[in-house]
């Protein structure tokens, strides 16, 4: 990663960022920073950024990064970091729209041809069918 | 135009305003609804940034009030009802009964001593016990005791008798009315209005602290404690003697986590605004913690550190200088692990979720206006904000007037601030009121004049 | 009163299907299958422009409105919460109610006129712990578990059957039951869930967190009320053991089954045998099976 930026007022306005405000509803200038949604994630231990690093970088409209993280895709939707968010942010659903940024481009973040067959039969159905419609498109 | 004021409010500000209008020649009536005056800074170690202990600066203070010739001082009262105008306001105070004649009472503390009744100390922050009658701290001014009608026996005795109520009757006790040397346990005593004339008030209610049960991710466990109650525990006259030693088994917490904005800056769970205090405070107790400690370890979570007053960042500098670390985030949750309290916190400086075990967790609480600060606004005719914090004149160029001609604020009612500005501010309402008083003393000359 | 089952509980989680219904006949209460129920969706769509997810979920709540009932209890936390905030949805957000009927043509318009209820909430507010105590035949005295609500019970705060951060209502139930009840702290932290299906390494390790602790808490059991985290939760246990060693492995039960065990249903309804982890064994040791009649009783 490239640890150099160069900031315009072209990606503050993206049309990446925009998307993001509209697929969410949530308006992530109201986020500080104070990281407690990073602080209580579950899965932040697998993380590449943290879930205040992907609110900061949508801030700033860095576009590459948040679109090339594995946050959003091991974001669990367990909604800790929305109900203890002191500015009311539902961060699941900001890592929602960065998941459907991609999937609408038809990049799946699992391989169902790739899963094995002894796997399928072992996994509930309500793990497969929630794991499909939150990582496929 | 009468020329003497009314002081609401006994604390850092409160005092400053009672003494600066009492020093220019005018009568003061200064109504605290505790028994003593102090306030909370008569609660706290040792204050920011100089480390000096307010047992030195404040006492002196509180005594002057005591026993200024101008100055009228009615504890365990509170403001009931207010008329009339600037310059002409009729105030009524309820004087809380007692049961104690101070006329008779010499503060010796037999009866405080021998009392069977225990109740949380407020003075301590819930950590130790008070008697029914008691006198909240040593130093209380005045120096004399009130019966807690709601926790002596006697009191409760009578009422079981009077209420013809079943079952087994409480003790009599009565210790305190044999033991008093002077006789001055009066149970006839009551409730008292006192009706007075001023020319100005002064609103100086202070602070309450948000409750911890406010923030429930925060566990409830006798080792996570707020700012006041660890500032009872670091001070030499406090129920440990200055030894720091955790609620749960009184062991020495060999590491201690600090939170920073626990309330504040949480428009969704607790108040929107920056309680000004706790970077500083929590600064000083991370300091005083490894003072009494030196082989502890002292971490901080915060977001920013607000060190706006004079010294400060130079105070922060000197605390982390002397090893307490500091984290920058928010914790999430707090819960125990057997003998550890697990922090799940963040670094995001470093991009990293923290978890520190640790012995005790001290969480700087955020400031809410006094109980009871929009019902004396109603009845005061002024305003306040959501927060029940008083709304100044203008923020800018009028921040010690009220928005009622004649009233004044002064300290945290007008909103969280340290201790320099309340005193500030309580001598800021005080030039107001002595200023009022001025201008009708010349107008007055100038129609004489004339 | 109508039952939504949900696709686990008719394939990999018939235990804490037939636990259900059996013990709820017992107190009284008949769950009558939802007809032509469909998938929930699982998951509650996030997106705000998503409206075709909520098709499913709605398609059953308007199922519930043709009952007449006005009412739907689910025993799988995931069917609750996407039902539920599906319902919300509906009451709250007009133009998307709209855009949702519209686009279902061929069904009755769904006015957000069902109550989406969660079957700990009915034992907790239709029934009242008194009665439940009152039909307990089986004290299940001795036996020490820790409660597991995982996320979509209590999460987000509109959908909360109770407090977010301290729930207490499958302690109040256990407790009615006999059951002995340790504090957890991890009650509601999320096991991983989907991610499962493309980071099972990374559910082990919630689970190995999450089963740690309730060991050294000294429980017996985990109760939990969602197939996800039951099936999460037991079976990484194979894989913590393999990765960490010493791992002495903990039963995952469906507060169902004990509610059932306690109202005097037979353990073979019960369906134990689908557990992860050696249930009867821990009950037999407890005492707490019946020693003869070992089938029969209640069927």
């Amino acid at each position: 990663m490239d640890m150099r930026l160069q900031i315009s007022p072209g990606m503050l306005r993206s049309e990446f960022v925009s998307k993001i405000t509209e697929l969410s509803g949530q308006d992530i200038n109201l986020c500080y920073q104070c990281g407690k949604c990073s602080a209580g994630c579950p899965m932040s231990f697998v993380m590449d950024l943290l879930p205040n690093q992907i609110i900061h970088s949508v801030q700033l409209g860095l576009t590459e990064d948040v679109i090339r993280s594995r946050t959003p895709w091991l974001c669990a939707s367990c909604l800790v970091c929305t109900v203890r968010c002191p500015k009311g942010i539902d961060i699941a659903s900001v890592m929602e729209a960065v998941r459907q940024i991609s999937l609408r481009k038809s990049e799946d973040f699992i391989d169902l041809a790739g899963l094995e067959r002894g796997t399928l039969a072992e996994l509930p159905a309500i793990a497969l069918v929630s794991g499909f419609r939150k990582l496929t498109g | 135009m009468i020329k003497k004021a009314l002081v609401i409010g006994g604390g850092v500000a409160g005092i400053q305003a009672a003494l600066d209008i009492a020093d220019g020649g005018y009568q003061v009536i200064l109504v605290e609804r505790t028994p003593s005056i102090g306030g909370h800074m008569a609660q706290y170690a040792e204050v920011f940034p100089t480390l000096d202990c307010p047992q030195c600066i404040l006492t002196p203070k509180m005594v002057d009030v005591g026993q200024h010739p101008n100055i009228t001082l009615l504890t365990y009262a509170e403001l009931q009802r207010v008329s009339g105008e600037a310059g002409n306001f009729k105030v009524e105070i309820l004087q809380k009964a007692r049961k104690v004649d101070h006329t008779k009472c010499t503060g010796c503390g037999t009866c405080w001593q021998k009392c069977p009744a225990k109740v949380p100390s407020e003075y301590d922050a819930g950590i130790s016990e008070r008697t029914a009658i008691y006198i909240p701290f040593p130093q209380a001014v005045p120096a004399k005791p009130v019966i807690d009608t709601g926790h002596c026996r006697y009191i409760r005795y009578m009422e079981f008798i009077e209420g013809g109520e079943e079952g087994k009757k409480p003790p009599q006790c009565r210790i305190c009315e044999q033991l008093c040397p002077v006789g001055a346990i009066d149970w006839e005593q009551e409730d008292q209005i006192v009706t007075e004339q001023v020319g100005a008030i002064v609103v100086a209610t202070g602070f309450d602290l948000m409750p911890i049960e406010r923030l429930p991710e925060y566990a409830d466990d006798p080792d996570v404690i707020d700012g006041i109650q660890f500032e009872r525990m670091l001070s030499p006259g406090g129920p440990t003697t200055g030894v720091v030693q955790r609620p749960s088994d009184k062991q020495i917490p060999r590491e201690v986590v600090f939170v920073s904005c626990a309330g504040s800056r949480d428009p969704e769970h607790g108040v929107p605004h920056c309680s000004r205090v706790c970077c500083m405070y929590l600064a000083k107790q991370a300091m005083l913690y490894k003072h009494a400690v030196p082989d502890g370890q002292a971490h901080v979570f915060y977001i920013d550190t607000r060190t706006t007053g004079k010294g400060y960042e130079e105070f922060l500098q000197r605390t982390k200088d002397e090893g307490t670390v500091y984290l920058r985030g928010k914790v999430s949750r707090i819960f125990r692990d057997g003998d550890k309290l697990k922090v799940m916190g963040v670094d995001t400086l470093s991009g990293k979720q923290v978890e520190v075990s640790a012995d005790m967790v001290v969480l700087g609480m955020a400031m809410l206006s006094s109980e009871g600060s929009k019902e004396l606004a109603a009845r005061l005719g002024i305003a306040t904000n959501e927060q029940g914090f008083f709304t100044e004149s203008h923020i800018k160029i009028d921040p010690l007037e009220s928005t009622r001609p004649g009233i004044y604020l002064a300290g945290t009612a007008q909103g969280p601030k340290d201790i320099p500005d309340s005193v500030a501010q309580g001598s800021g309402a005080a030039s107001k009121v002595l200023g009022l008083f001025a201008q009708s003393e010349s107008t007055s000359e100038k129609m004489v004049v004339s | 009163m109508s039952y939504y089952p949900g696709c686990t509980l008719k394939t990999k989680a018939l235990n804490f299907e037939a636990s259900a219904i059996a013990a709820m006949a017992a107190l009284g209460v008949n769950l009558v299958e939802l007809p032509r129920w469909n998938c929930c969706g699982t998951v509650y769509s996030m997106a705000e422009d998503d409206l075709a997810h909520h098709i499913a979920p709605v398609r059953n709540l308007v199922r519930v409105s043709e009952q007449g009932s006005g009412k739907v209890v689910t025993l799988c936390s995931f069917c609750y919460n996407t039902l539920k905030r599906a319902d919300l949805l509906m009451r709250n957000s007009p133009e998307k109610r709209d855009a949702i009927n519209a686009f279902m043509d061929e069904e009755i318009d769904y006015q957000g006129d069902v109550e989406v209820v969660h079957l700990l909430e009915v034992l907790r507010d239709d029934l009242g712990w008194e009665e439940i105590a009152r039909e307990v035949k089986v004290p299940l005295e001795g036996l020490k578990v820790v409660p597991y609500y995982g996320c979509t019970l209590t999460r987000p705060q509109e959908a909360a059957i109770d407090s977010v951060e301290n729930p207490t209502v499958l302690q109040e139930l256990l407790r009615v039951l006999g059951v002995t009840v340790l504090d957890f702290p991890l009650a509601t932290e999320c096991c991983g869930s989907f991610e499962i299906v493309s980071r099972p390494d990374s559910v082990t390790e919630r689970a190995y967190a999450i089963l740690g602790m309730a060991l050294r808490k000294g429980a017996e059991a985990i109760v939990v009320s969602c197939p996800l985290c039951a099936h999460n939760l037991g079976q990484q246990q194979p894989k913590i053991a393999e990765k960490y060693g010493n791992f002495p492995g903990i039963p995952i039960i469906y507060f169902t089954q004990l509610l059932a065990l306690a109202v005097g249903i037979s353990p073979e309804l019960c369906r134990f045998d689908l557990n992860f982890g050696e249930v009867e064994a821990l009950l037999e040791k407890k005492g707490l099976l019946p020693q003869c009649e070992r089938s029969g009783v209640g069927e």
